[in-house]
């Protein structure tokens, strides 16, 4: 790669770490007030972990997918960059249904974000996740378009690169929402 | 500034993939089927977490075959140190102020039992 693609790769890196503090402040404030609900049920009763564990292994998946279109991309094959962009895709749309309807189940049972401090908390984090997923994923469709006409052009590729790297991101998130949020909220 | 540069095989990638799944099967089953409690389950689960940020920073996303100088990692650990002030300092603080917004007969209860003084 070029000196100034390096540079590219190294700038949106920085912001991948400011983002990393966005989402610890919000880890934080779900620490702080995951206590706090006001007479409304906690975490324990709420999350149904078998249906987290396949969230997680979906996403852990399409991390893995992502990965691989990557090695296609640097061997200069487009079928293949888009075949396993595809996957990645479909697995992040899956991951995203998934969340999507999680969400409106607590909705309707109403625990929604203005039942407790806990639960605006939750909402807050997991959303912000989440919306991170959607705009990963609308990137993934304008590049993989981009792929469909021009092929893998070294801007593209460039692209590309920052593109999975903001996917693996989300992934290594993720754990952390697994982990504090669920497994912690089942184990106490 | 070559950390992307060296984009990994597929090796790398099937490792990281297998030791993330395994990592996760992990921390799910010791919850799940409760392998201990209290205090060690979640000092184990959040190991096994960290364990697996390393491993996805690894395999996934080639922190380690970054040449020098290592600027990356360097902000890297510039985040964590910003984010352990951040969650450590926060939860510190927090506490804190739910210990002393109590009402003074509460106030004075927490001082009677967590400071060992007595009327």
């Amino acid at each position: 790669m070029h000196n100034n693609d390096s540079k590219t790769v190294f700038g949106f890196w920085v912001y991948l770490m400011t983002d990393c503090v966005l989402f610890a402040s919000l880890f934080v404030t779900y620490a702080v007030l995951h206590g706090n609900t006001f007479g409304g049920p906690g975490a324990a009763e709420l999350f149904s972990l078998p249906f987290v564990l396949g969230e997680t292994l979906i996403l852990l998946t399409s991390s893995f997918t992502a990965g691989l279109a990557m090695l296609a991309a640097h061997a200069g094959r487009p079928r293949q960059v888009l075949a396993w962009f595809a996957v990645t895709f479909l697995l992040g749309v899956a991951f995203l249904t998934m969340e999507v309807t999680e969400f409106s189940k607590l909705a309707h049972e109403g625990n929604s974000w203005q039942r407790s401090g806990f639960l605006s908390a939750f909402f807050t984090l997991v959303g912000t996740h989440g919306l991170h997923i959607t705009s990963g994923l609308i990137w993934m469709g304008i590049m993989m378009t981009k792929v469909v006409r021009g092929g893998l052009a070294p801007n593209t590729l460039r692209r590309l690169t920052l593109l999975s790297m903001f996917w693996h991101f989300l992934d290594i998130i993720w754990i952390f929402i697994f982990t504090i949020v669920y497994l912690m909220g089942a184990a106490s | 500034m070559k950390t992307q540069d060296t984009h990994g095989s597929l090796f790398t990638y099937i490792t990281g993939f297998i030791l993330s799944v395994g990592l996760t099967l992990v921390a799910y089953f010791a919850v799940a089927d409760q392998w201990l409690s209290g205090t060690g389950l979640i000092t184990f689960i959040v190991s096994l977490a960290v364990v697996q940020l390393i491993v996805q920073l690894f395999f996934f996303l080639h922190l380690g075959s970054e040449s020098k100088p290592r600027w990356n990692l360097t902000i890297f650990l510039f985040m964590l140190l910003v984010v352990v002030i951040i969650v450590f300092g926060s939860i510190w603080v927090m506490n804190h102020l739910n210990y002393n917004m109590a009402t003074p007969s509460d106030t004075d209860a927490h001082i009677i039992q967590d400071e060992g003084f007595k009327k």
